[in-house]
């Protein structure tokens, strides 16, 4: 069932256009992570759902209801702050019981709610605290608590955990998604992270320059990247992309050149010989197993990062292109070493000159 | 002669200047207001120790010392809160984000930089008085005859506190400072939480501007203990009509160079430094009841 839903929403600052025509519809229960670099107008995309920021065009609905006119405390929407806009002469108890306070809630049933937000989040503890005694997490904690009072239908989160270090960010993040299970509400989520978007999301809404590039399962994204800039976004370290020159194709394969090395890719492609396409290749996917579907030659590696778990291979190929491979395990490999490398096809990802994705 | 000690030698040496003016013109003052305030001196014979006698007669036998105390704390208790509310009010407003912010804030301000001035003090005598422009106004608009407002005992006095409100700039300056530091996203929680813009005035802004609203106090309250100027011209340096504008600084100036009461004018000037001394300390202790401190 629909919870949300955006139809041809737009956003102008004068006349510049930030969000151009986004359609979006998001179910009830659903975590949705909206992901992008800075400047795509993700916050400001969940600005406008929480009604901080006026639509310049388009529709809002919430639950069918039309919502573009209506102020965000009537929206049934709790919205948690980038920086927790915690008040600070407030005690924790107060800064959570402020919404019901202004709402004219009976006093013991605001104490009730404070209580059991509070038993959830484990900070009853903190209550009678003043925001500047509490660490970041105790603060983050408060702050979703005060949203999680307010019983919403939607929760709005606008980067909850950039300033959080990193060990209490993996930690929040999982109880953020413990949360959403607990609560089964609906959460809207913004985040540049995209380690925060693969974790938390049911689906993920990537977006440029103000236009949703793709939106869809976590999985689905990172396996089926609609373009190039997705397939850079998503993962970690970044998708390489090697210029190969298409040469033939079959019904069933397309044959392209990486400078002297000729690769084989299982999709059907009406080209002329020597038009650019680009492959995408993830780190992770890159083998050095000789019988590998697709080879792509020897690369010279440059430099070599030991994670342990993992090896980092930074280099060239013979055409000089940059490739960055991770191989699982501790490989006995240094600078200066050649390693012939290559990628099954089923990991074999194919763009265009405009860089949208061409293979299945 | 030692490397440190040249080095030390040459900063005293760049210092020397501040401290001979600091020394001749801050501590010999303060030191001798201290000793005359123990003696009878008139400037014409040498100073004659009396011990605690100036202070004996300010607390027993100086009923004009008690006027001027009146007159003095009704003008503070006045002039302070209104002028720190009104300016609050006008920086509200300019903090919406209005177009041309800078010029109004100049044109806002301008009344503090002229406030304290003879010509503006004449120019509030023009207005004020019988035939001033004031009561041309009442008369044109009702038809209503005012008083002179400055020569009547029991209006005079108000006269000069709304001098003092006019020169609401620089609190107005500190004030709009202060709401620039409030974060956004403190009214955006709460436009969330549903609380009207009346609600979000006094339940936020209001407690996170304690700390400028203290700091304002303090340092108006300060200044309206030691106001001079506009009640010295206004009523032509009598305080009057009726000791009705005899500021305490005014009666203190009468003493020292009217009546040439050195000596006693020094022991009045110690009691206001101790009252306002007094006034500041107390401010101090409420603070932690009321200051709200982000840190």
């Amino acid at each position: 069932m629909v919870d949300l839903a955006l139809k041809n929403i737009d956003k102008r600052f004068g006349t510049v256009d930030v969000i151009n025509g986004v359609n979006l519809e998001i179910n009830k229960g659903e975590f949705i992570v909206f992901v992008g670099p800075s400047g795509c107008g993700k916050s400001t995309l969940l600005r406008m759902i929480a009604g901080l920021e006026p639509i310049s065009g388009g529709e809002l609905t919430i639950n069918g209801a039309l919502m573009n006119e209506v102020p965000p405390s009537e929206r049934g929407i709790a919205m948690v702050f980038q920086s927790y806009a915690l008040y600070p002469h407030m005690s924790v108890y107060k800064n959570m019981a402020f919404g019901l306070e202004t709402a004219g809630l009976p006093r013991a049933e605001i104490k009730v709610r404070v209580q059991k937000a509070a038993d959830i989040l484990q900070i009853t503890h903190l209550l009678d605290r003043k925001p500047k005694a509490l660490s970041g997490g105790q603060r983050q904690r408060v702050a979703i608590g005060r949203a999680i009072v307010r019983e919403p239908n939607i929760f709005l989160f606008d980067e909850p955990l950039s300033n959080l270090d990193a060990e209490l960010r993996v930690q929040t993040r999982v109880e953020i998604a413990k949360l959403h299970k607990e609560l089964g509400a609906t959460m809207i989520y913004v985040t540049h992270d995209q380690v925060e978007a693969m974790t938390l999301a049911d689906r993920i809404v990537v977006l440029r320059s103000g236009n949703i590039e793709q939106c869809g399962r976590p999985l689905e994204l990172y396996n089926k990247p609609a373009n190039k800039f997705i397939a850079g976004f998503i993962g970690s370290p970044k998708m390489n992309f090697l210029n190969i020159d298409f040469r033939t194709s079959t019904d069933v394969n397309a044959k392209f050149s990486l400078a002297d090395t000729r690769l084989s890719i299982p999709t059907t492609l009406q080209a002329e010989p020597g038009m650019k396409f680009s492959l995408g290749v993830r780190p992770e996917h890159i083998s050095t197993d000789p019988k590998a579907d697709v080879l792509l030659g020897s690369m010279a590696v440059s430099h070599v990062e030991q994670l342990g778990g993992q090896t980092v291979a930074y280099g060239q190929l013979q055409d000089g292109q940059s490739l960055i491979a991770v191989l699982e395990g501790q490989r006995a490999i240094a600078s200066g070493d050649m390693l012939n490398v290559g990628i099954s096809h089923q990991h074999c990802h194919l763009f265009g000159s405009d860089g949208n994705r061409l293979n299945d | 002669m030692s490397r440190r000690f040249k080095r030390q030698l040459v900063s005293y040496s760049f210092l020397l200047p501040w401290l001979v003016g600091f020394a001749a013109l801050t501590i010999g003052p303060i030191a001798t207001s201290i000793y005359l305030s123990f003696t009878d001196y008139g400037l014409m014979a040498p100073p004659e120790w009396i011990g605690l006698d100036n202070y004996v007669r300010i607390a027993s036998d100086d009923p004009r010392f008690w006027t001027a105390m009146n007159v003095t704390f009704t003008f503070v208790v006045l002039s302070v809160p209104l002028k720190l509310i009104f300016a609050l009010s006008i920086a509200v407003a300019l903090n919406k984000g209005l177009r041309g912010l800078a010029v109004f804030r100049a044109i806002f301000y301008l009344p503090s930089l002229l406030g304290g001035t003879v010509a503006i003090a004449f120019l509030w005598r023009q207005i004020f008085a019988g035939d001033g422009l004031l009561n041309r106004g009442l008369e044109y608009a009702f038809g209503y005859d005012g008083p002179s407002w400055i020569s009547n005992p029991s209006t005079a006095l108000y006269t000069l506190v709304l001098l003092a409100i006019w020169q609401f700039g620089s609190s107005m300056i500190i004030f709009l400072a202060g709401l620039r530091q409030i974060p956004l996203d403190m009214y955006e929680a709460a436009s969330i939480d549903g609380a009207s813009r009346a609600r979000q005035f006094f339940k936020i802004t209001l407690p996170l501007l304690t700390p400028v609203i203290f700091f304002n106090a303090v340092i108006q309250t300060i200044d309206a203990f030691k106001a001079f100027t506009s009640a010295f011209v206004i009523s032509g340096g009598e305080g009057g009509p009726i000791d009705s504008t005899l500021f305490y600084t005014l009666y203190l100036f009468q003493e020292a160079f009217v009546n040439l009461h050195i000596g006693y004018a020094s022991a009045l000037a110690w009691v206001l430094v101790v009252i306002i001394a007094i006034f500041t300390a107390l401010s101090f202790l409420s603070a932690k009841y009321w200051v709200h401190y982000d840190d």
